[in-house]
């Protein structure tokens, strides 16, 4: 076991990988800079430097995994893969259908999203349902540097296209690697609890780690599940807490319309409605870009004052509407 | 230029770069975010902005302190809204990222590489179908000159007869990639034939030379109604955002790059053709370091949005 940042695991599962698996390959603006080791290690025909073109590197991508290859591209912030969206969503994530299964798209889309380093709402922008809404694709969005490695292997080995969100908050985050494979779709307890179940993925898993601390401290238990993969969804996972709790608060920093918390609850509502005690609250972020001002970033992600608060309020059958940090 | 405009130029360009040194020292003492500074291109900004007409629009980027400051805006709300305070040109919401001004008429604003090479055409399009005299100014790296919006935007606009001045600073860097690792050619401009329009290449640390090419430029596109391609050649000497110690650089190239600096060209100039005195350029000096802490000093005074503009300005 290995302590390391989220940023170097990820780096050394696609290391194992590409040790492993001579067709991965690794590209992008500046991969080849910034991953020096790698380069080293795999020359330069297999880590290279891309010119400044989202587009064309997720399409070179798509197509090199269609003829055999299996890449990891970088398109650095996910705003960025907006200019690769044509390439990804109609590519990558149709065309297997589209050719009666003739081809598949194994490739890995890395990207980073998410309050952290105020750099604004064109490089911080939560737009991961957007993908789960896409068929043929599959997303992970880790809060751990062990799932991040984990997960990373996992994304390689697929056949499908992942699209892999790193948060901002926790990339530079040490945490405990083990080097097990962390599979796709697979939900975590994070903590147990029979009061009411916390559901979040990424920053807000920690905020929600934090939150369940104070709910302890005033007798109420809140389990924290960590989504890990957004598509596919444990919907297990989901099912088995809110049937243990009968109550459950979904958080996360992307904004709240069609987001993933809406099909949490629907899930929820359709396959658990004879559990529940009390309506599935979504705790998100407003319906607004991110700020670049520090302050106004930090306040977009729910806090750890409304998470506690949803808890107590849905527990006191009087569950709030809104977040209690921001103004109405 | 005449030797007052010279002199005007050297006072922006060394505006820009203490600006650019002050943000990176909050960063560094972390009193400021991270942010894309321009040191080595003032006389790409100051002599391609000092070339255009107060009707005149600019688009910019990411790396757009210099623009700004040679088209007049005041570094108190420059310095404001990079660190994120409501006095800021875009009360603080931006941060150093997207900074429009369009009191001064720079508009749109985008981080997204190439997104500026997008928004360039209609904005064009709506001068033009208004008659508005006057031209836009686009502002890209060679970075963008990669992206396919390239393409697209000087297809069209040079299709449409749009009075678009293409500006590429080629500052040699993309980020963390050499220009040279990503395209077979040396001239960004020899690409304006492909589109058949005219381009030029200049050398872009020769404030005059550069505000000679663009004046040229405009004079052009206003005698054609079509786009022109200006290439800019320079060099970015800081890392490309702050914090960022520049290991992947060539401590040769950044060393010739160096002693080209364009503040440092300039000044010699003037002192050699007696322009300025030791005397004068240190009075010069001393303004422009008191406006910048005067600067610094406002933008921390400036108070942070409330937290109600989370949601605000976002429908119209
Ligand atoms: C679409 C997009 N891709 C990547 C980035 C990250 N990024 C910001 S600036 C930059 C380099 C841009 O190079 P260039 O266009 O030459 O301009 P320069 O920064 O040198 O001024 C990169 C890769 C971005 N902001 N937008």
């Amino acid at each position: 076991m290995t302590v390391m940042t989220m940023t170097d695991a990820i780096t050394a599962a696609l290391a194992e990988e590409m040790r492993r698996d001579p067709r991965v390959l690794t590209f992008g603006e500046g991969v080849a800079t910034t991953q020096a080791a790698l380069l080293a290690e795999f020359g330069p025909g297999r880590v290279r430097n891309t010119p400044l073109a989202e587009g064309i590197i997720a399409g070179t991508a798509a197509g090199a995994a269609a003829s055999g290859l299996r890449p990891v591209i970088d398109l650095l912030f996910a705003p960025f893969l907006t200019y690769a969206m044509d390439e990804i969503v109609n590519s990558a994530g149709k065309l297997r259908f589209l050719s009666g299964g003739q081809f598949s798209f194994p490739m890995v889309v890395l990207a980073h999203t998410g309050a952290g380093w105020g750099v604004g709402g064109q490089h911080n922008h939560n737009i991961e349902a957007w993908f789960a809404h896409a068929p043929g694709l599959k997303v992970v969005m880790p809060a751990t540097a062990e799932d991040a490695h984990g997960l990373m292997l996992s994304a390689i080995r697929d056949d499908n296209p992942v699209l892999f969100f790193t948060d901002t908050a926790l990339v530079f985050a040490p945490g405990e690697v083990t080097g097990a494979p962390v599979p796709l779709g697979r939900a975590a307890v994070r903590r147990q609890g029979a009061d009411v179940s916390l559901i979040a993925y990424a920053k807000t898993v920690h905020t929600c780690l934090e939150a369940a601390v104070q709910l302890a401290e005033a007798g109420i238990e809140a389990e924290v599940i960590d989504l890990r993969t957004i598509k596919p969804l444990d919907e297990a996972a989901i099912l088995t807490s809110v049937r243990k709790t009968g109550r459950a608060i979904v958080v996360h920093e992307a904004s709240r319309i069609c987001g993933l918390g809406a099909e949490v609850a629907a899930i929820v509502a359709e396959k658990a409605f004879d559990a529940l005690q009390a309506p599935v609250l979504r705790l998100t972020g407003p319906d607004a870009p991110t700020s670049g001002s520090f302050t106004l970033e930090a306040a977009f992600a729910p806090q750890v004052e409304d998470v506690v608060a949803a808890a107590r309020a849905t527990l006191a059958g009087t569950p709030r509407k809104g977040r209690a940090s921001l103004p109405a | 230029m005449t030797p007052e405009q010279l002199i005007h130029a050297l006072e922006q360009m060394l505006l820009i770069r203490a600006h650019e040194e002050a943000t990176a020292a909050l960063q560094r003492d972390g009193r400021g975010p991270g942010t894309c500074t321009a040191v080595g291109q003032e006389a790409a900004a100051v002599g391609v902005v000092s070339a255009l007409s107060a009707e005149d629009e600019i688009l910019t980027n990411h790396r757009s302190i210099g623009h700004l400051l040679a088209r007049g805006a005041d570094p108190r709300r420059t310095m404001a809204e990079i660190l994120g305070r409501q006095d800021g040109y875009c009360g603080g919401k931006s941060g150093s990222l997207h900074i429009s001004a369009r009191e001064l008429g720079v508009v749109l604003t985008s981080t997204i590489v190439g997104g500026e090479l997008a928004l360039v055409t209609g904005v064009a399009l709506a001068r033009k179908m208004a008659r508005r005299p006057g031209i836009v100014a686009c502002f890209f790296g060679d970075g963008a000159a990669c992206q396919g919006r390239f393409h697209e935007s000087v297809n069209l606009a040079g299709v449409w007869d749009l009075p678009i001045l293409y500006v590429c600073e080629n500052n040699q860097w993309q980020a963390f990639v050499h220009r040279k690792e990503t395209m077979r050619i040396d001239k960004i401009a020899s690409r304006a034939a492909a589109y058949g329009i005219e381009g030029a290449t200049v050398d872009g640390n020769d404030v005059a030379a550069v505000h000679a090419a663009a004046r040229e430029a405009r004079a052009r596109i206003e005698a054609t109604g079509a786009p022109f391609l200006l290439e800019v050649v320079t060099y970015r000497l800081r890392g490309h955002f702050e914090p960022d110690d520049q290991a992947y650089v060539d401590p040769a190239e950044l060393d010739t790059w160096r002693r080209r600096d364009p503040i440092a060209r300039l000044k010699d100039r003037l002192l050699a053709e007696g322009h300025l005195t030791a005397q004068s350029l240190t009075a010069l000096e001393a303004s422009v370091a008191r406006s910048i802490a005067a600067a610094i000093t406002f933008a921390e005074a400036s108070p942070v949005p409330p937290l109600r503009e989370l949601k605000t300005h976002v429908y119209a």
